[in-house]
């Protein structure tokens, strides 16, 4: 049998005394690690991806995942992974794939920013005691409102008013198709984003049925495949999303293989069963700024002019190009970093194309305020949200509201083992395998990511009241109750932040 | 964009009262009143506003500007002269006082924008105000300090009483008066920094600090407004002037933006209303002023006090026959008014609105 020569990351190892032989790994692993080798369990180390299903799972706690200790020769310029990439290649002439957002050490702008905090001059707010306002609107505002006064004296507003998205904090979920994960997983992100007041976005794969209960609460995606894409589905949500680009892949478009797409996929995506979703990397029918204006208005007769979001990866001129998303008509920019996830791309696209959100979102608002537009549209960042600090953080740099993906995959099982492609996660997330799937019960896992979004809409309270402020719009795009540490003083003007110290 | 600025912090002293039959008060009343509250102020700030004061030249916009350089009056003047009909032009008067030592040059010119410079639609409001911002922002140690009219701010840095000796307050007359003493924090005393804070004939006394100034600030920017004094009362000023004067909002529903009524309440509203208030947040949010405020806003046709959404800073109003007061202490007004008829504390966010008769 042919024996790879790129070393095995991992050492899956299981202490023999204390197994009892239950074979509840065998059963857990996606990976086919473990067999049953007629009195102990055996193990192919090479197939671990360290997603740790196994150990969770033993009830004995013999199982132990080790890093593996055997590297290749340090060498400061000759990284593990370029040899290992480099063997792999030699042996199979393709391009690896990696899932999950870039691993690479490139600085993390957000680890760079303080929030600012009241200390006498102006009191800090306790958010267990006053009104603590999160909620946020998505879509075009106008410039400025016109009223008359009612017979009872009070306003009535004269101007007609845009569509909005209404969401009772600033995050919302990112974009991630039925095929790339499960649709439990989907499952998972609709119920919470009904249960939190915010959305879940169907990324390109249509929309299943057993979603439509959940449509106040989803975004609709249309992408260069446009599978999936009718005026049932256009309508089916509370605004579209036309995918441009993806922060981890920019540039290129996707590819769900056709042993991923069995009948539901395949129904969803409305194509034949085992066939392969390709998806172009352009949108066949948008070569310019022109193209994407006609799309974005036909959609909207489509919809009775639902908001359109246009969701691009950043990228060096995003700037511009963003206002030319405004200009033709979008509600919502939606700005992915290099930093954000995917269910497949090429490792060498994700780790080296794109700019990180941070840049994206102040470079965006700046150009969109210079050029006096900011009100045409909202900005959603996404692309590396770690946490309710990095939220709030892009959201003083100018976002009005955050995605998150890879946060909300975490709390259905995701250890960010990054093979998310193989359509083998034994957390049930990224694979269409029925015996893997069902591991993932919607009901369990969506209190899960309630939680977690209930425990950031806390934290955001508590930043809030410590800024002594009470309403989320008073810290977006409120750069002056950021400082920066350690940067550059090119990078803090492009951030638009002074120092800590000034 | 510029953000390496440092933004200015005072905590504060109000006062003010209006005459609504437009009954002109002497500004001995206000400086009384003012001078009671030493604890609000260091010494490092204080200031008037009247209206009323120049019923000579009640047509014209009277432009009260400081020289820190006197060398540069000249270029300013040219400028004036270029673009207004210069009516008047003469030194604010003073008093010398002992504890001011040394001010800047304090002039004052009644003006009129010139018909041919008053290009299409260019209101002469508008003109007026791109000459502040032109000035203040480009033409260094000139600073326009006031440019309404029949109205006028006098500041600088001094206590209250001793800025009200120097620039003589108690020989003017007007119908309403506003006054501040000031507790700045971290800058040195500068004169322009003082309030009142004027643009045209909106006049603002403020205590407090906005935590929010960093989005108004950029807010106001896509307007075209320069903030060059980094002070929360500037930023105030731009907004309402932004908010009434150019968006035609009326001051109740500029109120509601600056200091908006919690979801909690707009959601239980009738719907009219509510949809109102609703859109209103929805397009104002970065005109939300959030953070600990009490504001006094004179203008032409009144007075205006307002709180901060939880009411973090205080404001007490009083009235007595044809003059309502407000202050941040009941006890400045009944220094001047012993025996009010009704003496209340406004609600946060709850403005007293009060307009001539």
């Amino acid at each position: 049998m042919f024996r790879s020569l790129a070393l095995p990351e991992y050492l899956a190892t299981i202490d023999q005394v204390k197994c009892i032989r239950c074979k509840r790994c065998i059963q857990n692993c996606g990976w086919g690690v473990y067999s049953w080798g007629w009195d102990k369990v055996l193990i192919n180390t090479s197939k671990c991806v360290k997603c740790l299903r196994c150990y969770h799972y033993c009830p004995e706690e013999a199982i132990e995942i080790r890093d593996n200790p055997t590297r290749y020769k340090q060498n400061a310029c000759w990284g593990y992974n370029n040899i290992r990439n480099i063997k792999r290649q030699a042996e199979t002439g393709g391009i690896p794939l990696t899932g999950m957002g870039s691993d690479l050490p490139y600085p993390i702008l957000f680890d760079n920013l303080l929030i600012d905090a009241c200390q006498v001059t102006n009191p800090s707010i306790d958010p267990l005691r006053e009104p603590m306002e999160l909620r946020t609107y998505l879509g075009k505002k106008p410039s400025q409102l016109e009223f008359e006064r009612g017979a009872d004296g009070k306003p009535r507003l004269k101007t007609r008013m845009p569509p909005q998205i209404k969401l009772s904090l600033p995050v919302m979920f990112s974009p991630m198709s039925f095929g790339s994960i499960s649709l439990n997983a989907q499952k998972v992100l609709a119920q919470a984003a009904a249960a939190c007041g915010t959305v879940m976005n169907t990324g390109e794969g249509g929309l299943h049925e057993d979603l439509f209960p959940y449509k106040s609460n989803i975004i609709v995606q249309v992408a260069s495949g446009r599978f999936g894409v009718n005026p049932d589905y256009l309508n089916a949500g509370v605004a579209v999303e036309i995918k441009i680009g993806q922060g981890a892949k920019p540039g290129i478009g996707g590819h769900l293989p056709g042993e991923k797409i069995p009948l539901e996929v395949a129904r969803a995506h409305m194509i034949p069963v085992g066939t392969d979703a390709i998806s172009p990397a352009p949108q066949h029918d948008i070569y310019s700024i022109e193209d994407l204006r006609q799309l974005i208005y036909a959609i909207k007769e489509t919809t009775g002019y639902k908001p359109v979001s246009v969701k691009i990866a950043a990228v060096h001129n995003v700037a511009a190009i963003a206002s030319g998303i405004v200009r033709a008509g979008a509600d919502i920019v939606y700005l992915d970093g290099f930093r954000g996830g995917t269910g497949a791309a090429p490792s060498i696209i994700r780790d080296h194309l794109g700019i990180p959100i941070e840049h994206a979102i102040a470079a965006v608002d700046d150009r969109l305020r210079q050029e006096g537009i900011r009100n045409e549209a909202s900005i959603v960042a996404a692309g590396g949200i770690r946490s309710s600090a990095d939220a709030a953080k892009a959201i003083a740099l100018g976002a009005d509201a955050v995605a998150i993906a890879t946060a909300a995959l975490i709390t259905m099982g995701c250890t960010t083992c990054g093979k998310c492609y193989t359509g083998n996660c034994s957390w049930g997330i990224t694979t269409q395998r029925p015996e893997l799937t069902a591991r993932l019960d919607p009901e369990v896992y969506a209190e899960r990511l309630i939680n977690l979004i209930h425990a950031w809409e806390h934290e955001l309270k508590e930043i809030l009241g410590a800024l002594g402020i009470n309403a989320i719009e008073s810290l977006r795009g409120n750069r002056e109750r950021l400082r920066g540490v350690g940067l550059d003083a090119q990078t803090l003007d492009i951030l638009g932040v002074k120092p800590a110290g000034r | 964009m510029n953000h390496d600025y440092h933004k200015d912090i005072s905590g504060c002293g109000l006062t003010g009262l209006i005459s609504k039959k437009k009954r002109r008060v002497s500004g001995r009343e206000i400086v009384k009143s003012l001078c009671l509250m030493t604890d609000r102020g260091n010494g490092l700030g204080a200031g008037y506003a009247a209206y009323g004061i120049y019923p000579e030249f009640k047509d014209c916009y009277a432009l009260h500007v400081m020289y820190d350089d006197p060398e540069v009056r000249w270029s300013v003047e040219d400028h004036l002269k270029a673009n207004y009909k210069v009516e008047k032009i003469e030194e604010i008067p003073t008093s010398p006082v002992k504890a001011i030592p040394i001010s800047p040059l304090l002039m004052r010119y009644f003006v009129s924008p010139l018909k041919d410079k008053l290009a299409g639609e260019t209101a002469a409001d508008d003109f007026v105000v791109n000459t502040v911002m032109k000035v203040n922002s480009e033409i260094g140690g000139a600073y326009i300090f006031s440019s309404g009219k029949n109205m006028g701010a006098f500041k600088g840095v001094g206590n209250p009483s001793d800025i009200a000796e120097f620039f003589r307050i108690d020989e003017y007359e007007g119908w309403t008066w506003t006054a501040h003493t000031r507790f700045p924090t971290n800058t040195p005393g500068w004169w322009g920094g003082a309030h009142p804070f004027t643009l045209l004939d909106w006049s603002i006394v403020h205590n407090g600090e906005i935590s929010s100034y960093g989005i108004n600030k950029r807010y106001l920017e896509m307007y075209g407004y320069k903030l060059t004094l980094l002070t929360d009362t500037e930023a105030a000023a731009y907004m309402l002037d932004l908010l009434i004067r150019r968006h035609g909002l009326d001051i109740s529903t500029a109120c509601q933006a600056l200091a908006s009524p919690f979801w909690k309440a707009i959601d239980g509203m009738n719907e009219g209303e509510r949809d109102a208030l609703t859109a209103l947040r929805q397009t104002y949010g970065s005109a939300l002023l959030n953070g600990p405020f009490s504001i006094l806003f004179g203008h032409g046709g009144g007075l205006v006090g307002i709180n901060d959404r939880i009411k973090l800073r205080p404001l007490v109003a009083a009235s007595k026959d044809d003059v309502v007061y407000m202050a941040s202490e009941e006890s400045a007004i009944r220094t001047i008014c012993p025996s009010p008829d009704k003496v209340w504390a406004p609600r946060a966010a709850e403005p007293v609105i009060v307009e001539f008769e």
